[in-house]
């Protein structure tokens, strides 16, 4: 294989791992508060079918990604409201939120069923794109990709460098203490969930305006869920969380590639590697009690209410 | 009712006719206390007798339903803790509102209410828990501290709000004589530098030892103010309670039997990165003795009772040995077959299920070792259910545990009648091994009484008990042998006449192996039988 290949088969790694990645950059901040919010399936998929019928209706890819931002976080606004305002199950709601998601977004895209989609194009800087072979991956990609990786570098800065970033690791490691020394439990919680869901909007954009610039029912195919075990693979550390998306980003990547290859494995065993790798990892981690106790969020999925 | 004492220096906070309801309940009605500059001033009753209520609407956390605060001559509202700070009150907490997976300087941080730069604090830090000999590192992880550490934090965090009055909730209760003893030298120091304390205890004679004044609270009223350096510990005790206390009676004197409980150099790992390791624990437990097991928290008091209930198990089937059976592989209920009982330090969620009706907690507790009893229809195993609430009734009325209603959650009792239930379910079985985990933490001293006179009545009767507690008061009145955990290590047991507080807190201090006192700490070895 010579550069230009191996060049573009990276870039299209990236295309594979950018949704992972902001879902589960997103889903990390949920969860560092102490949120469990099983619904990333069903608001990735919302901020698709909004993304891509907002960009169709317009015709403008980048008003149709800002939608798909404001569609996430508002569906993720419902799950909030249910969890934290009226402190039900998490896990329950959560997955309520997917299957609601799932079904809602086929209903929306019902009339833009197999409608070509609107591209976001990748950028073009003059004479840096042009650099020979680099230029491309390092200047030539979309703006969704650019924003998830000073995304991850924001929320690890964020999250372990300020003050408000201590507060919400508080939250997530002991409610009762942080309500005890003045911190709004429930408004830090609210603010992670909508963070959370504005950022599985916007992965749910990339993939029906970058990926695959069209709408298919179901289109997210699980991927709010490998989202979901990249922030336990990572140990909730945003750092991790790059490395995991794009360890999964090229296992999809290496399926495709096989297949056109002719290696004589099952297609269907390929599509099921991810989840194999998921399952694995799981595994492994739980295996490890101090790493996992350490940096999982002591009050995960436990809801609170304060005394009054 | 008023405060008539005389009154020291200006008067800093005074608090009006202030009373607090949840619900139908009362919990505060109608309480005065005023609290004068440079004085420490102890707030004293008995648990549910609305202490923590009152403190918590002083530090912002509950709002009164009616009456005034008045702090230095203007009335206030505190809306919320850090309005509390503000104004120049800070409050060390009871259950500490620490975060296990932060550093010190983090949790330090998340109080102080402005954006700080976190290597300056760290810096204050350090030269306030220095200036106050509360040493502290910056920069360890709260998870790995022990107990005392943690309150230093508390305390330091507290002082560098340079606070005007500070609330002490229950302070010494997880100490070491030692450390109790260095830290009335900085409530002292500070006292001295004319800022107030109120300090709220059980321990009467810390508070005879440190206070000048003391507001009595019962059933949310306050029923009485006095100079307790002019009061007996008996005396404060009454005033709480509103009666006199039975004093616990012990009189098996050394009658013990054969070995019903075995400790056969019992080793185990830690299992999470916040436990501690047991380290080559061997102890015999005759029948007619109790054994106490003193120590400050976190030096393996849970590992140990979980390796002996069978919470976690051992390896070695030798390792524990209940009534001349070798234990180590079972279970807890195979464990509980073998007439052994166990009692945790949990209430709620380990000893109890919270949303479970006392009738359910029996059953749920007992539903093996008395199958016959509560279950019908052989292998069908239908639920008795008359039979179960006939003896939950009758729990109750032996340990005469206070509730509302027929048959209550365990998650509506109080703290204390919930544990004299816990205790009554496992008497009831006649146990011959009883190990029971901090059995009055937290509970009223009428209730602590009436559960110690249970556990040495069952002694008396021929079982072996073994009582894990950080109460040194509560390890003096009920043992008759005592053994000091430190650092997952059990020294070996000394009877305990021959037991001062002064050795047990050397060895509380003692990482094992090292044997600091020959006498009583022949580490690892059966011997020093009464």
């Amino acid at each position: 294989m010579d550069l230009v290949v191996i060049v573009s088969v990276i870039i299209s790694v990236c295309a594979a791992s950018t949704p992972l990645l902001l879902a589960a950059t997103g889903e990390l901040v949920v969860e560092r508060s102490g949120v469990l919010n099983l619904g990333v399936e069903g608001m990735m998929i919302i901020g698709a079918v909004t993304g891509f019928a907002m960009a169709q209706v317009t015709g403008n890819p980048y008003l149709g990604a800002l939608a798909a931002i404001a569609a996430g976080a508002f569906f993720s606004l419902l799950f909030a409201f249910l969890t934290l305002s009226l402190a039900t199950n998490q896990v329950a709601t959560g997955l309520a939120l997917t299957i609601l998601g799932l079904g809602l977004s086929g209903m929306i895209g019902e009339g833009f069923v197999g409608q070509p989609g609107i591209k976001m194009e990748a950028v073009n800087i003059p004479f840096l794109t042009d650099i020979p072979v680099v230029g491309k991956l390092l200047f030539g990609q979309d703006v969704i990709f650019y924003s998830s990786l000073i995304l991850v570098a924001a929320v690890s800065w964020f999250l372990f460098r300020t003050r408000a970033g201590l507060m919400l690791r508080s939250v997530g490691d002991n409610p009762q203490s942080a309500h005890a020394l003045g911190i709004p439990v429930i408004r830090t919680r609210y603010l992670a969930v909508l963070f959370g869901g504005a950022c599985s909007g916007l992965a749910g954009a990339h993939l029906s305006l970058v990926y695959v610039p069209q709408w298919v029912e179901g289109m997210t195919a699980g991927r709010g869920w490998i989202a979901l075990a990249l922030v336990v693979f990572a140990s909730w550390r945003p750092a991790r969380v790059l490395v995991g998306a794009y360890l999964f980003g090229a296992v999809t990547i290496a399926q495709f590639h096989a297949q056109a290859l002719g290696i004589p494995i099952p297609a269907q065993f390929l599509t099921s590697l991810p989840y194999l790798a998921t399952i694995f990892v799981l595994v492994l981690i739980a295996r490890n009690r101090r790493m996992t106790l350490i940096n999982t969020p002591a009050s995960l999925s436990q809801p609170f209410v304060p005394d009054r | 009712m008023t405060n008539s004492t005389k009154n020291t220096g200006s008067e800093l906070l005074t608090v009006t006719g202030i009373t607090k309801i949840f619900g139908t309940l009362k919990a505060n009605d109608n309480v005065d206390l005023d609290v004068n500059t440079g004085e420490i001033h102890a707030l004293l009753g008995e648990n549910g007798a609305g202490k923590s209520t009152l403190v918590k609407m002083l530090f912002g956390s509950l709002q009164p339903t009616s009456g005034s605060i008045q702090w230095r001559g203007s009335t206030v509202t505190i809306g919320s803790p850090s309005a509390a700070r503000i104004l120049g009150i800070g409050m060390v907490f009871q259950h500490f509102s620490l975060f296990d997976a932060l550093t010190v300087s983090e949790n330090i941080a998340l109080s102080l209410g402005e954006s700080v730069d976190m290597n300056d604090l760290a810096q204050k830090t350090r030269s306030v828990s220095q200036e106050y000999g509360l040493p502290l590192d910056p920069g360890a992880l709260v998870g790995d501290l022990s107990v005392g550490e943690r309150q230093r934090i508390e305390i330091v965090r507290c002082l560098l709000q340079d606070p005007a009055l500070i609330i002490l909730d229950e302070p010494t209760s997880v100490l070491t004589p030692q450390e109790a003893d260095k830290l009335f030298e900085t409530l002292e120091r500070l006292r001295d530098e004319g800022r107030s304390i109120l300090y709220i205890s059980h321990r009467l004679e810390e508070v005879k030892r440190l206070c000048s004044r003391a507001t009595i609270l019962r059933h949310g009223k306050v029923v009485g103010a006095c100079d307790p350096r002019k009061e007996t510990a008996a005396s404060l005790a009454s005033k709480m309670v509103g009666a006199d206390i039975d004093i616990v009676h012990r009189d098996n004197a050394g009658n013990t039997g054969e070995v019903l409980l075995a400790l056969n150099s019992l080793s185990m790992p830690a299992a999470t990165p916040f436990a501690m390791a047991l380290k080559n624990i061997s102890l015999d437990l005759r029948a007619g003795e109790v054994v106490g097991i003193a120590g400050v928290a976190g030096n393996g008091q849970s590992e140990l009772f979980d390796a002996i209930s069978g919470e976690a198990t051992q390896n070695n089937p030798d390792d524990v040995v209940i009534n001349g059976q070798s234990a180590g592989l079972l279970d807890i209920s195979e464990r509980r077959n073998l007439g052994a009982a166990f009692i945790p330090e949990e209430r709620l969620g380990h000893g109890a299920v919270p949303d479970f009706t006392l009738s359910e907690n029996l059953l749920l507790a007992r539903h093996q070792s008395d199958k016959d009893r509560f279950l019908k229809l052989g292998k069908i195993a239908l639920i008795n259910r008359a039979a179960v609430k006939i003896l939950a009734r009758k729990i109750v009325e032996d340990m005469d545990v206070r509730k509302s209603g027929e048959d209550p959650d365990a998650s509506a009792l109080s703290g204390g009648n919930l544990q004299k239930f816990i205790v009554g379910r496992e008497l009831d079985r006649n146990p011959d091994v009883m190990v029971v985990n901090q059995p009055t933490w937290g509970v009223d001293a009428g209730a602590a009484a009436r559960i110690r006179q249970a556990l040495i009545d069952l002694a008396t009767s021929g079982s072996a008990v073994m009582v894990i507690s950080q109460d040194l008061d509560e390890i003096f009145e009920i043992s008759d042998r005592i053994a000091v955990i430190s650092d997952g290590g059990l020294s070996a047991p000394a009877p305990a006449k021959e037991m001062t507080r002064e050795n047990i807190g050397m060895l509380m201090g003692a990482t094992h192996q090292a044997t600091s006192d020959g006498s009583a700490s022949a580490a690892g070895n059966e011997e020093a039988r009464p």
